[in-house]
């Protein structure tokens, strides 16, 4: 239905239809910046990652990338900036302004909704603005099982559907569905990841690959429509990296998930990205597709560093 | 060769032993010569006279050097075949053999608690058995409540509470002050106590909910002594030190338990006897327990139970999955407050006194070691450790036979702390994570989902996975 309204959008039916056409991302950052006293971990970031793309955020280590991640959902409070999410219609865009003038959280439009990130908490980023994330060393619920992590992260359609846990204890029927609904997904992903058969087993007894896929897993059960992976390939061999990929284009391409990741990996990032953006010293220095970001001069010199020159005048000879 | 091999080697291990003796009897030596070597005494002219006690002192050292030999000529070899053998054995067996008897276990000893009565009485007779149901029934099922209770907060949600004893008290003044001031019934305060427990509870949540780990732990320290405080101190309500006496007894339905015609004795035509009321009280907090347990089993199973484990285990992670940790922690400090004024609003009921005396630190500090010692979590290993701390520190009390080994002026109850304090060094060594530190997991996927079954079939189905995995 989103893309039916999309295409209202596209034929022109109102006169902002054109400028929301064009301007239909799913996360839109302008001029973020976090400082923690004196040290400047982002300054005037702006960038945008579009609906249906996988959009990577390189760069440096210390480059901040973690910290736009914990900016986005709302681990941090920036010091300055906006950032935007809309899901569903996105003719709701126009109302961006409005909103931030407003000081409210978010609008909506017709089944568009738009929210304001940074003013946000960090649970309710995931439970009304559907961001999930992963972590860069994984957090899992070590001490329960494969299933009882993906339970856990359906916590607040449970919620709900147990009456706020009045009606659930009084064991009605309504709770006892909904319940075997979460176990129907949670098995959906499982086999996903092929991890079914190991669905009882405590989640920190899982090798660290299956770990990885897990914790994904488990962000993909909250339903996000913007799903932020923090280092989804580290420690994981090729092969299990090149099964990552393959994982999270299928999870692109049959949910309705946009996908933000950070990786060091850049095999994996150029074989999976659809737009790359290159952070160093908390500044974007590059923005575009894979092959703009492996000739551009700029990134080069900021990954090798004192080869700057050679790297650049290599770049040129070819 | 390995019978060979052992001569010599027992010859070793012999000189080891006497070696570690000597150092063991040295340290018991140096450690017990202030302690018991030592006694001072107050003399007929009040003067502090010090006797010296060598013969105890040389009973002492020698009793603690003996044991220290035989575990290192015995129990250490012992152990150490065992080691090597379950290791040779697997693991796979060991946790089938638990879960077999733990499954036992529990209807078990609900089967116990149930007919405890009964057998005391038929054991001990009508005036033996007072007291046996009512030190030690009654008693260690307060203990076993509360340590469920608390169990919600530090057990499930990991949220370390040493004021859990504040909420017992509020119950208990909650019941002793409106039973006293409005005569309400038992039936109608019960709910109300446990309700204003709860409101304190989330009252204490609030301002700690930033709070983890040690810094928490001091906060609700605090809190359970500022509440103790207030007892004391606010003496036209609650008369201070003084207490509250003449707290209404529960009654049978509105029949009350006493002598006259309208009594329950004289009601069902029988003898009038204290027996009642005390099989009553142990009926009344056996359920008290039961709904507290029943409560916890159901909540685990529920988003709510799942939640404050996953809490536990990692709450950066639980923000991340959109969960709203703030009501979460509250739901579990009032949960766990809830039970605690139930239990509080019993005592005073049993009691029929009640004084900042019985709410003190160490009251708390029982609690939690309850709980930590049963295993974080499992309600069956908090029972026993329940029975364990309670039941134990009340049979002191019955140990007269000592005497007639260490002399008239011996009291059992003295070394009470003492024991207390090796049983947990003890538990401490061999189960670090509790009596019974394995957690069942609130639901399953590869698995029946009636519970008796599945556990069996978890059990069953293990080494085919396994053999699975690795072949």
């Amino acid at each position: 239905m989103s893309l039916a309204s999309h295409d209202a959008a596209m034929t022109g039916a109102s006169p902002n239809a054109t400028a929301s056409s064009s301007f239909a991302p799913i996360l839109h950052v302008e001029h973020l910046s976090m400082r923690f006293g004196g040290l400047v971990a982002i300054n005037d970031l702006c960038f945008a990652a579009q609906r249906g793309d996988i959009t990577a955020l390189i760069g440096p280590n210390g480059a901040g990338k973690t910290t736009v991640f914990n900016c986005i959902t709302g681990f941090y409070k920036p010091s300055g900036g906006r950032i935007a999410l809309q899901f569903g219609d996105p003719g709701v865009w126009d109302e961006l302004d409005a909103l931030t003038e407003r000081g409210t959280r978010s609008a909506s439009r017709g089944d568009g909704l738009l929210f304001l990130l940074e003013r946000m908490p960090d649970y309710l980023v995931t439970q009304r603005a559907r961001v999930a994330r992963t972590f860069q060393n994984i957090r899992l619920f070590q001490g329960m099982t494969v299933l009882e992590n993906l339970l856990v992260a359906q916590h607040n359609r449970l919620m709900w559907a147990s009456g706020y846990t009045v009606l659930g204890a009084l064991g009605l029927r309504a709770y006892a569905r909904a319940e075997r609904a979460a176990i129907d997904k949670a098995r959906y992903w499982l086999d996903r990841i092929a991890l079914t058969e190991r669905a009882d087993d405590l989640a920190g007894e899982l090798p660290y690959g299956a770990q990885r896929r897990l914790e994904i897993a488990r962000a993909m059960c909250t339903d996000p429509v913007l799903l932020c992976l923090d280092e989804p390939a580290a420690g994981l061999n090729p092969s299990e990296s090149a099964e990552l990929g393959r994982y999270l284009h299928a999870i692109r391409d049959e949910h309705a998930t946009s996908i933000l990741l950070i990786e060091h990996d850049m095999t994996v990032v150029m074989e999976i990205s659809d737009h790359i953006i290159v952070l160093d010293h908390g500044q974007k220095i590059a923005d575009g597709t894979p092959d703009d970001i492996r000739n551009d001069p700029k990134v080069i010199a900021a990954y090798l560093g004192v080869e700057e020159e050679e790297e650049v005048a290599e770049g040129d000879v070819q | 060769m390995t019978h060979e091999a052992s001569a010599p080697a027992s010859r070793v291990d012999i000189v080891h032993a006497l070696r570690e003796t000597a150092i063991t009897a040295l340290i018991a030596f140096g450690l017990l010569l202030p302690l018991i070597g030592f006694n001072t005494v107050q003399n007929i002219h009040n003067e502090l006279v010090l006797e010296t006690r060598w013969p105890l002192l040389a009973a002492m050292v020698a009793i603690i050097a003996g044991g220290r030999f035989l575990h290192a000529i015995l129990l250490a070899p012992w152990l150490a075949r065992h080691a090597v053998r379950s290791r040779q054995h697997g693991e796979a067996a060991h946790p089938a053999v638990r879960g077999r008897f733990t499954r036992l276990l529990v209807p078990f000893t609900l089967g116990f608690a149930v007919l405890y009565p009964v057998i005391a009485l038929s054991l001990a007779g009508t005036q033996g058995a007072v007291k046996w149901i009512d030190n030690f029934g009654v008693q260690i099922l307060i203990y076993v409540m509360l340590g469920w209770g608390l169990n919600i907060v530090v057990g499930l949600a990991g949220l370390l509470d040493l004021g859990y004893v504040a909420f017992y008290a509020v119950g208990a003044y909650s019941y002793a002050l409106l039973a006293n001031a409005f005569g309400l019934s038992f039936w109608i305060l019960l709910p109300v106590a446990g309700c204003l427990a709860a409101f304190w509870g989330i009252l204490l949540g609030f301002p700690v909910l930033r709070l983890r780990g040690d810094y928490l732990a001091i906060v609700t320290l605090a809190f359970g002594e500022i509440i103790r405080l207030i007892l004391i101190n606010w003496v036209p309500m609650t008369n201070g030190y003084a207490g509250i006496s003449g707290i209404p007894r529960p009654t049978f339905f509105g029949i009350p338990f006493n002598a006259s015609d309208e009594g329950f004795a004289a009601r069902f035509g029988l003898e009038f006897s204290p027996i009642y009321r005390t099989i009553f009280l142990y009926y009344l907090i056996l359920g008290l327990a039961m709904l507290t347990a029943a409560l916890t089993v159901r909540l685990r199973r529920l988003p709510i139970g799942r939640a404050w484990e996953a809490l536990r285990e990692d709450e950066i992670a639980c923000r991340s999955l959109g969960i709203n940790t703030t009501n979460t922690k509250l739901t579990a400090f009032a949960m766990g407050a809830m039970f605690a004024g139930f239990a509080g609003s019993f005592f005073a009921a049993r009691q029929g006194f009640i004084s900042p005396e019985s709410f003190t630190f160490m009251e708390s500090a029982v609690i939690v070691a309850i709980v930590v010692l049963g295993g974080m979590g499992s309600l069956l290993g908090v029972a026993i450790a329940a029975v364990i701390m309670i039941g134990g520190t009340e049979i002191m009390r019955e140990l007269d036979f000592l005497k007639l080994v260490f002399g008239s002026d011996f009291d059992p109850t003295q070394y009470r702390m003492l024991l207390f304090g090796f049983g947990m060094v003890l538990i401490m060594v061999w189960r670090p994570r509790g009596l019974i530190a394995t957690r069942e997991p609130s639901t399953f996927l590869n698995a029946p989902r009636f519970s008796l079954f599945r556990a069996r079939k978890a059990e069953s189905a293990q080494p085919s996975l396994a053999r699975e995995r690795h072949g």
